[in-house]
């Protein structure tokens, strides 16, 4: 299904959240810190929506105010048609059900006194679903859709490594079969091998129950792995929107050119590109004039000094907020050789006797 | 290069690192060898709970307690570092190895301003030195890890620097004394992806500007790809492999070290799923019999799971802890 045929979720528009900071005595009050300042996008039935950028761009806070936790300055979100901002009482607490969130860290957002059943069981309680017998088959389902075993119901967090935990999260966030899942970094306090297995087990439940994600990350290549679609952000806006595809083989913001750039490469032969961008993101306190990143762009011109870039559609589905975009050279992909043909052969042998250990095998409980 | 006696800058042999628990010996470094060469970088790799800090820590003889060195050698310009006593670690520590760790907050003193701290690491091995020429030299040092402003960064506290020039300061402080050896432990773990190029790009430029020798610890496959020069992959308290770069990553022996280079995503490729290593790694205190990596491995056979297996050369310089190494021939 191509974006124009595929039905809207969410309709975020304009949104915005300013944290005022106020005078003392001795001081008059500063300009608010703008953490999102005019952000807008659509996420579709179905599809995966990354928002990534570096600590500060306001990707958790925009994240949060989708889910109504805090409230916005200013802006709409629309959740399956239905304005959602002004929204109170008890269709809130309907709506909640609707949208889930799973946490970045696996160790604290799980509470370590109750057990893994009741965990995974609590959303169904606070909502009023089912009666204690259905709850308890529920439950169980809902263990075995995330690889783990239906005795893990009567332990507790502590004996799970992190992958499991996250997988107890992510169950928890199931149960009260949500349409939109926010995945605020779920893999980001995880180790490497463990990331593939929670990136996997996200995609295969996307696919079988039609959830529709917003992926929170400051990994592209997570991202690149885990979206349909990557919206980055930069002090409190999204500068770029893309297809996956489009904003990796052709990105038309220089912010997104330095986030790519920057990846450190699993490939010992293709070292030491030039940083592309020097310095370090402003205050979102402190913003400077014009485009919020010119003066870390190599490409600023007086104009993105004076005039703040609007988003704009560069082509269809792709939207950038630089002045610049047009004229920015033909992309080249930072080089990365195919993997070497030694390398390559063991990880398809790899691969291939993975597929058929797949088949029934779990995580082994430690 | 080894130096003109013939021994590397630093050689680690037959390394164990115990501590102990509920009575009983648990060993978070278990027989490590390796050794690394003057303006040369190891990068170190391994997930949580592989003992690849516990190792840096022994090679500064920083133990935490109850941890201790129960066997091996640690070999500093040919003498044994698990030979001298406190004071002379001391002076080592001060002059000749330096440690950055992940979290720079967590190692500044917030009290102190950046530059007393810098100023105060020179002074602790030239007590003599006049205080004016000790503030230019930091200064030149801040400048040097390229903080902006670092007349004016000197009197600066970390909790009002970034992320990044606190471990710009950790790095100018870790280079006041000149070492021979630097190890980062996870030095860009805790910074945006932006700021890690830059200070990776950082001390690949002060390594061959004073010609120092790397470990670099990480669990990034990305950041040892851009450092290292060789590499070791660290399981479960062992090195399961060791060689060059280019080794590692286009000759991979070990199935674990197979399995995270299918884990991690490669940009400039299209793969729907990633190749996953299942189950998790074993606690010290609980390690599976044989092969450590036997019970998440694809390719483990029954003698996996009785021989331990010992680090052995399969090509140059390049060793492999694997009974069925190389895992094509056993294919075919």
């Amino acid at each position: 299904m191509t974006p124009a045929t595929m039905p809207v979720l969410l309709n975020v528009r304009e949104l915005a959240k300013h944290y005022p900071r106020g005078g003392t005595l001795l001081s008059r009050a500063q300009a608010p810190v703008r953490a999102v300042d005019g952000v807008s996008f659509v996420l579709f039935r179905g599809e995966t929506l990354a928002l990534v950028g570096e600590s500060g761009c306001g990707k958790s806070t925009t994240a949060r105010l989708v889910l109504r936790l805090i409230e916005p300055t200013a802006g709409t979100v629309h959740f399956e048609a239905a304005d959602i901002t002004a929204m109170r009482g008890a269709p809130l607490r309907k709506l909640r059900r609707r949208m889930q969130i799973v946490f970045q860290d696996p160790f604290a957002s799980l509470n370590p006194r109750m057990n893994v059943g009741s965990i995974v069981e609590e959303p169904l309680v606070v909502h009023g679903i089912g009666d204690a017998a259905s709850r308890r088959r529920r439950v169980a389902e809902l263990l075995d859709m995330v690889g783990l075993a239906p005795e893990h119901a009567r332990r507790f967090p502590h004996e799970f490594s992190g992958g499991q935990r996250q997988r107890i999260g992510i169950a928890r966030a199931l149960s009260v079969e949500p349409a939109l899942i926010v995945c605020d970094e779920p893999v980001s306090a995880l180790d490497v091998s463990i990331q593939a297995q929670v990136v996997n087990l996200l995609k295969d439940l996307q696919a079988r129950l039609g959830l529709s994600y917003l992926f929170i990350a400051h990994d592209l290549a997570v991202v690149k792995h885990a979206a349909d679609r990557v919206a980055v952000m930069y002090l409190g806006r999204i500068v770029e929107l893309a297809p996956k595809r489009v904003l990796f083989d052709d990105p038309r913001h220089p912010y997104t050119r330095t986030l790519i750039a920057a990846i450190p490469r699993p490939d010992p032969h293709g070292r030491a590109q030039p940083t592309l961008a020097a310095g370090e993101a402003a205050s979102p306190g402190h913003l400077p004039s014009g485009c919020r990143f010119h003066p870390r762009c190599p490409f600023a011109i007086d104009l993105c000094r004076e005039v703040d870039p609007p988003m704009r559609a560069i082509a269809p589905d792709h939207l950038s907020a630089c002045h610049r975009a047009e004229e920015l050279l033909p992309w080249e992909a930072v080089l990365q050789r195919p993997m070497a043909p030694a390398a390559a052969r063991r990880l398809s042998l790899y691969a291939k006797l993975r597929g058929e250990a797949l088949l029934g095998e779990l995580e082994a409980a430690p | 290069m080894a130096d003109a006696e013939g021994f590397p800058l630093l050689a680690i042999e037959g390394l164990r690192t115990v501590f102990r628990a509920a009575g009983r010996t648990i060993a978070a470094v278990d027989g490590v060898t390796l050794s690394v060469e003057s303006g040369r970088t190891l990068g170190i790799v391994g997930e949580s709970g592989c003992g690849k800090s516990m190792l840096s820590h022994s090679i500064m003889r920083l133990v935490p307690r109850p941890g201790r060195i129960e066997a091996g050698h640690i070999y500093f310009e040919g003498q044994d570092l698990l030979a001298r006593n406190e004071r002379e670690m001391r002076a080592i520590r001060a002059a000749r190895i330096a440690m950055i760790f992940q979290e720079p907050m967590t190692s500044l003193n917030p009290a102190l301003t950046v530059g007393r701290q810098i100023t105060e690491t020179m002074r602790a091995h030239e007590p003599s030195a006049d205080t004016t020429a000790l503030r230019d030299r930091a200064v030149a040092l801040l400048a040097k890890v390229r903080i902006p402003t670092p007349e004016r960064r000197f009197d600066s506290f970390p909790h009002q620097m970034s992320g990044g020039m606190r471990q710009r300061v950790m790095i100018a402080m870790a280079l006041s004394c000149a070492p021979d050896l630097l190890i980062a432990d996870e030095p860009t773990t805790a910074l945006d992806v932006t700021v890690q190029a830059q200070i990776l790009d950082l001390l690949r430029e002060l390594q061959q500007q004073n010609g120092m020798a790397v470990i670099m610890i990480t669990h990034d496959l990305g950041v040892v790809a851009e450092m290292a020069d060789e590499i070791a992959v660290m399981y479960a308290g062992r090195v399961v492999e060791r060689g060059s770069a280019t080794d590692i990553f286009d000759d991979p022996q070990h199935p674990y070290t197979i399995g995270l280079l299918g884990s991690i995503p490669r940009m400039e490729e299209e793969r729907e799923r990633l190749l996953a290593i299942e189950g998790a790694v074993p606690s010290p205190a609980a390690l599976p019999s044989g092969c450590r990596f036997h019970p998440r491995c694809v390719f483990a056979a029954e003698a996996c799971t009785r021989i331990d297996p010992p680090l052995r050369e399969v090509s140059a310089r390049h060793w492999a802890a694997c009974l069925r190494a190389p895992i094509d021939a056993m294919a075919a």
